[in-house]
């Protein structure tokens, strides 16, 4: 019997209802919303903070950069200092804690421990990221500069020939800085890097010590590089979270806006100089802090690209 | 239709120096019994096909011989595994060392995110052979049947293959560090018939001189490759639990042609439960 189509019932597949189709299209349209917000706060910010700093970057230029005077007494602004202390306390604190955290993640993410303890003691780590940062600063005032002294003291009498420790250990400065930022990074980069080699697919390992390479081999030649991306990112991250850090840092740093390049001696940092700064502030100077800030903005943003940059070279190597 | 020689082969229990062996061999995961008392030994320079019923153990079984289970949290054996006279489980053995002389070819392919060059190159790089690296990718890719496709882009990322080329890729990079036995695990379950076919060569070539065991689930590809073959089957306790067995174990022929356990037949024949 040959049917015509009109005649009898295919079957069908059902239509989706309206309802559903309503709730993905103003799904679709709250998340592009939220997307561009942030986009947005970050730009409105970044306008606000660049008019605010027009006045002193007419006048001051590209040599607020590179000058070291910061004198609101007679209006006459340089943040090499504030700079140069920091990218050296944020470089410091990432020498110390890449190895440190990576290493640790390492540790967390094998099988060395059985896992409750493991549990424990990656619950003790993120715990670190929960102390607040003034109670970092008041540990460093009141225990860390003082544990410092004796290693400062040795620094400058054996390599005080090396400008990075010229000058006598006097307590606050960049070196209990970069020791403390390193101390309230740790758990980002932990963190972060646990989690990406953890949820590396397991047959990996398995294909390296099939191959009969050692666990050492395996962690090193097909574990941390697989998880590379993921721990440059919580560099990055970390990185961006020292150097915006303020009140511990500020608490040790000794707030010294004079340009000396050893780690011993008081130094400044940008986020310190603002927080330090801003509550008496006038005029031209307000302009030249909105103008630090806007320096900071920068610097970050090239660190982000920067790191951009190697995960994708590294992606295929 | 079989090769000749091959009937007449003695019955594995009577091979004199079997490489691999187990004796009374029960795998556990946690409580779980996994596989339940196994008893065979795989000769030296024969293909060995292990089939039957998925969940029956047999990739378990596959990774004891290179103690690649010991990854595994709750992994626990009773009885003893062999390699010739050693037991693979003593306590002075280096698991490294063994899974250097039995290498592994997982059920999925699993390349390292990294080029195909390194790849191939990592195992020689890692154990610190001294060979001409270039010379070694290039004969281990020819013997995977993969070198004609990449031959021109070795420095691409071995994630960007399709499914099979990267299953060739992980053959080509175990066989690269020349084991004594390899073990495999349905090496040709996401290949197209040709690639199969050139896979099924591969191994009978690599049978000349190194030791394969192969899980299959293909029964016309275990009676075209295997000198010997395994049942296993899987059986549920009380409690419901799932452990396998050993059904019979002989040489291919017997195996397909002549098997003693009614199992063997239903199964070999494509009847199943
Ligand atoms: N890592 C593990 N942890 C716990 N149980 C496991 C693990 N791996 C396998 N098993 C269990 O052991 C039994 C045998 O698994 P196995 O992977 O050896 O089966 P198989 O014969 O290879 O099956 P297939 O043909 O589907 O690959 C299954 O019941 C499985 O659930
Ligand atoms: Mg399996």
């Amino acid at each position: 019997m040959v049917l015509s189509p009109g005649e009898t019932d295919f079957p069908e597949i059902p239509p989706r209802p309206p309802v559903s189709l309503w709730l993905d299209r103003s799904f679709v349209w709250a998340t592009r919303l939220f997307a561009f917000g942030v986009v947005g706060v970050l730009v409105y910010i970044a306008i606000v903070v660049g008019l605010d700093a027009q006045p002193a970057m007419e006048r001051y230029g590209l040599a607020f950069l590179t000058t070291s005077a910061w004198n609101p007494v007679n209006d006459t602004y340089g943040a090499l200092p504030m700079i140069y202390g920091t990218l050296v306390s944020s470089l410091i604190a990432l020498l110390l804690a890449v190895p440190i955290g990576v290493g640790t993640a390492v540790f967390l993410s094998e099988n060395f421990l059985p896992p409750t303890p493991r549990l424990v003691l990656n619950f003790m780590v993120e715990l670190l990221a929960a102390i607040p940062s003034v109670v970092y600063g008041l540990w460093g005032i009141y225990v860390l500069i003082p544990f410092l002294k004796p290693i400062g003291a040795w620094l400058h009498s054996h390599w005080g020939w090396i400008p990075l420790f010229s000058t006598q250990y006097l307590g606050p400065g960049l070196f209990p800085a970069g020791i403390i930022l390193t101390v309230m990074i740790l758990p980002l980069i932990t963190a972060i890097s646990r989690d990406s080699l953890v949820s590396l697919p397991p047959t990996l390992r398995q294909a390296a010590l099939g191959l009969g390479a050692t666990r050492w081999t395996a962690i090193f030649r097909v574990l941390i590089p697989a998880a590379f991306s993921g721990i440059v990112g919580g560099t990055m991250l970390a990185l961006g979270r020292a150097m915006g850090e303020t009140m511990a840092v500020t608490m040790v740093i000794g707030n010294s806006n004079v340009l000396s390049p050893s780690l011993l001696a008081p130094a400044n940092t940008i986020a310190s100089l603002l927080a330090n700064q801003f509550a008496e502030a006038r005029d031209l100077q307000i302009s030249a802090l909105m103008y630090a800030g806007l320096v900071l903005f920068g610097l970050t943003l090239i660190v982000n690209v920067l790191a951009e940059w190697i995960v994708s070279r590294v992606k295929y190597y | 239709m079989q090769e000749p020689t091959r009937s007449d082969l003695p019955s594995p229990a009577q091979v004199s120096w079997p490489i691999l062996s187990t004796e009374n061999l029960s795998i556990y995961y946690g409580d779980f019994l996994a596989l339940r008392d196994v008893t065979m030994a795989i000769p030296e320079r024969k293909i060995t096909a292990l089939i039957g019923p998925s969940g029956c153990g047999k990739s378990t079984l596959l990774r004891c011989f290179n103690r690649l289970n010991d990854l595994i949290d709750g992994f626990r054996i009773q009885g003893q595994v062999f390699y010739y006279k050693q037991d693979l489980y003593g306590e002075t053995v280096d698991a490294v060392q063994v899974r250097r002389r039995i290498g592994m070819v997982f059920q999925q392919p699993n390349p390292f995110p990294k080029s195909i060059y390194d790849n191939i190159a990592f195992g020689a790089r890692a154990l610190g052979l001294q060979v001409d690296l270039d010379e070694l990718v290039e004969r281990s890719l020819r013997q995977a049947v993969l070198w004609d496709e990449v031959k021109d882009k070795l420095k691409t990322n071995g994630l960007e293959l399709s499914g099979g080329q990267q299953q060739r890729l992980c053959i080509a990079r175990a066989i690269s560090i020349k084991p004594d036995v390899i073990l495999m695990d349905e090496p040709c379950a996401s290949l197209d018939p040709i690639s199969t076919l050139k896979i099924e060569e591969l191994l009978r070539d690599l049978a000349q001189e190194y030791t394969i065991v192969t899980v299959t689930h293909n029964m016309q590809q275990a009676s075209r490759i295997a000198d010997f073959t395994a049942f296993f089957n899987a059986q549920a306790d009380e409690k419901g639990k799932r452990s396998g067995y050993l059904v019979e174990y002989g040489t291919t022929d017997q195996i397909f042609q002549d098997p003693q356990e009614e199992a063997t037949r239903r199964y070999v024949s494509g009847q199943f439960g």
